[in-house]
């Protein structure tokens, strides 16, 4: 197999699957948004792969007769990014504020806090 | 001419206003200002839907670049029914809002809601308006943004972890359709649904586009909130400020049920959706247990505002059967229950609202009493309450009705069966609410008295509507059954 091959589907895959691990499986209200992150960047390389033809060169007009990659994948998924900014900024924030309502960021303390032990 | 602009104008206008909002920094002057803004937007969909039942489906080139390479607004009958009662419910509630928002999120902080809320109102909208996929995706976020915002302006802290959760989960479902479009342009190289309708048929055997369905089934399923994706909705309805449950009740979960609709019959066309990707499979045992599950935890529930979001979550179950029928009596069932039901269950919040706004958080024994201490209010509740549990002459009926016979016609008896012992288990819980706030003894010293008028009429306007709507169908049937024949390809 000579590189990159498929190596790039293999590893937003791999981010894929870590990421929405983390976010099922910690309990801290932070490290599940890192998660949702890892989640969401698996996503953009996954477009940025899809933009690439083999061969083909930096999409900006030089003139001759050469192969140009895709670039609307990577405007699309420009745009995904800011929404996945915008998320963050939201989930940071509500963590903040829960911070201040509950003294914590760990689930089992904060369902503990709302229906008693 | 300004008409031929009315596809985007329906979502430019609340998203001009929504900055707007926050530069008047003034309560009642932002409120008026969201007032007009969501009643044009009304006036705008009720203008595009004469326009799609008299000449066909409108097609607005954004910038002026044709599709399939520019962004494309298309508006049939469907987009526009979702259009009109999405604005409806929008400026009904927006209507209703200013005492319950002063009372419940305080008027230092209202400009910043009717922000939001207008925010909201342009995702939806712009959810509906498009034929983008990609456009859908970027409304969708702007859309669960305000709402998780929205939710989190409740009172109790309890709305910041519903908030948190339901960002977490929205997320995730969001995540999933984009990745759902992304093999989709991997395999067809198209963002446009006329498009893509054209050449995802020729590569069903695919394994990309199998993927693809999956991805945007689950994704899609996760904002419906379709059982057992529905773990974000009920704390999320129950702790958001009271016009925003409504808000959320008649609209998001039925922009997500439009959405899937779309992907079903439009973009992979009923014969691939239920025949190479036999997905009635699984939504039908998934739909029969939300009815079950979601009806039984309403039984159970204390709080008035739960009860209710469960309740939703098995009406949603419903929606969901009509779109596994597949057939023009069970899609029209189906999309007629989402107009239905969005009427309903805004009209039951909006009542809940005025109880809220008097008596506070709606636990059991908050309302007790409540049918002498808030006569109109009650009796709005009853109303609706009736209309939900589908009592022959009411909205709620109609579209079970559809539903019945659709499941009827394909011999799939006992999804009748179904649907009449989930109305069934409505019964027990409406009457719950019933029997607490009439036959209970008033609490000594209870607050008592209506709520304002100015959240008193548009909610008897809502359950006017909810009964209107059981009498008269040829609107909300007739509309319904043109888009379901449409969808399945019977006219164009």
């Amino acid at each position: 197999m000579e590189l990159p091959g498929l190596y790039n589907y293999w590893v937003v895959i791999g981010l894929m699957m870590g990421g929405l691990y983390i976010v099922i499986s910690r309990p801290n209200l932070v490290k599940k948004l890192v998660g949702l992150a890892i989640f969401q960047a698996s996503v953009f390389v996954f477009y940025i792969t899809i933009g690439k033809v083999a061969g083909g060169t930096a999409p900006i007009s030089i003139g001759s007769a050469v192969v140009y990659s895709n670039p609307l994948p990577h405007v699309l998924i420009l745009t995904a990014i800011v929404v996945g900014v915008s998320t963050m900024a939201v989930g940071l924030a509500l963590v903040v504020r829960i911070k201040e309502a509950y003294g914590a960021i760990e689930e089992d303390e904060i369902n503990r806090q709302d229906n008693g032990p | 001419m300004i008409l031929d602009h009315l596809p985007i104008l329906q979502v430019v206008l609340p998203l001009l206003a929504a900055p707007l909002c926050l530069l008047l920094r003034h309560a009642s002057r932002s409120y008026w200002l969201a007032l007009v803004t969501s009643w044009l937007a009304f006036l705008i969909a009720v203008l595009l839907l004469r326009q799609t039942l008299a000449i066909g489906p409108l097609s607005y080139e954004i910038g002026g670049w044709a599709p399939p390479w520019g962004i494309e607004y298309r508006i049939d009958v469907l987009n526009a029914f979702v259009l009109l009662f999405v604005s409806g419910l929008g400026a009904v509630v927006a209507t209703a809002a200013s005492p319950s928002v002063a009372r419940e999120i305080g008027t230092d902080r209202a400009h910043l809601f009717y922000c939001c809320f207008l925010l909201f109102e342009t995702g939806l909208l712009g959810v509906a308006a498009t034929g983008d996929a990609f456009n859908l995706f970027v409304f969708l976020e702007i859309a669960s943004l305000a709402s998780y915002v929205l939710v989190s302006l409740g009172r109790d802290r309890r709305a910041l972890t519903a908030a948190y959760r339901y960002l977490i989960l929205g997320t995730v479902g969001a995540t999933f359709y984009l990745i759902g479009i992304g093999l989709l342009y991997q395999a067809t190289g198209t963002l446009n649904f006329a498009d893509l309708a054209e050449r995802v048929p020729l590569l069903s055997d695919s394994r990309t586009i199998r993927a693809a369905f999956a991805f945007l089934t689950v994704g899609i399923s996760l904002k419906l909130a379709l059982f057992p994706l529905h773990l974000w909705l009920p704390n999320a309805y129950a702790f958001a400020p009271s016009v925003v449950t409504a808000l959320l009740a008649g609209t998001a979960t039925k922009v997500a049920l439009y959405v899937l609709l779309r992907i079903f019959f439009t973009l992979f066309g009923d014969s691939f959706s239920f025949g190479a990707m036999p997905v009635e499979v699984i939504l039908v045992p998934l739909a029969v247990a939300a009815v079950f599950v979601g009806s039984a935890a309403a039984i159970f529930e204390q709080n008035v505002k739960r009860m209710l979001a469960y309740s939703s979550i098995a009406q949603i179950g419903y929606m969901v059967l009509g779109i596994a029928l597949a057939t023009v009596l069970g899609l029209t069932g189906g999309i007629v229950h989402m107009f239905n039901h969005a009427v309903i269950k805004t009209a039951l919040f909006l009542a809940l609202a005025c109880a809220v706004w008097r008596v506070g958080p709606p636990t059991l024994d908050a309302i007790a009493g409540l049918g002498r201490r808030m006569p109109l209010t009650m009796a709005a509740f009853v109303v609706a309450g009736m209309s939900l549990i589908g009592v022959p002459g009411t909205a709620g009926f109609v579209s079970k009705w559809y539903l019945v016979i659709g499941a009827l016609e394909r011999d799939w008896w006992w999804i009748a069966l179904v649907i009449i012992a989930g109305s069934l288990l409505s019964v027990v819980y409406v009457w719950r609410i019933i029997e607490v706030a009439y036959f209970r003894p008033v609490p000594d010293g209870a607050p008592s008295g209506e709520a304002p008028l100015r959240m008193l009429v548009p909610t008897w306007a809502l359950v006017a509507a909810s009964v209107y709507f059981g009498i008269d169908t040829r609107y909300s049937v007739g509309v319904a059954r043109l888009a379901a024949e449409s969808l399945l390809g019977l006219v164009p």
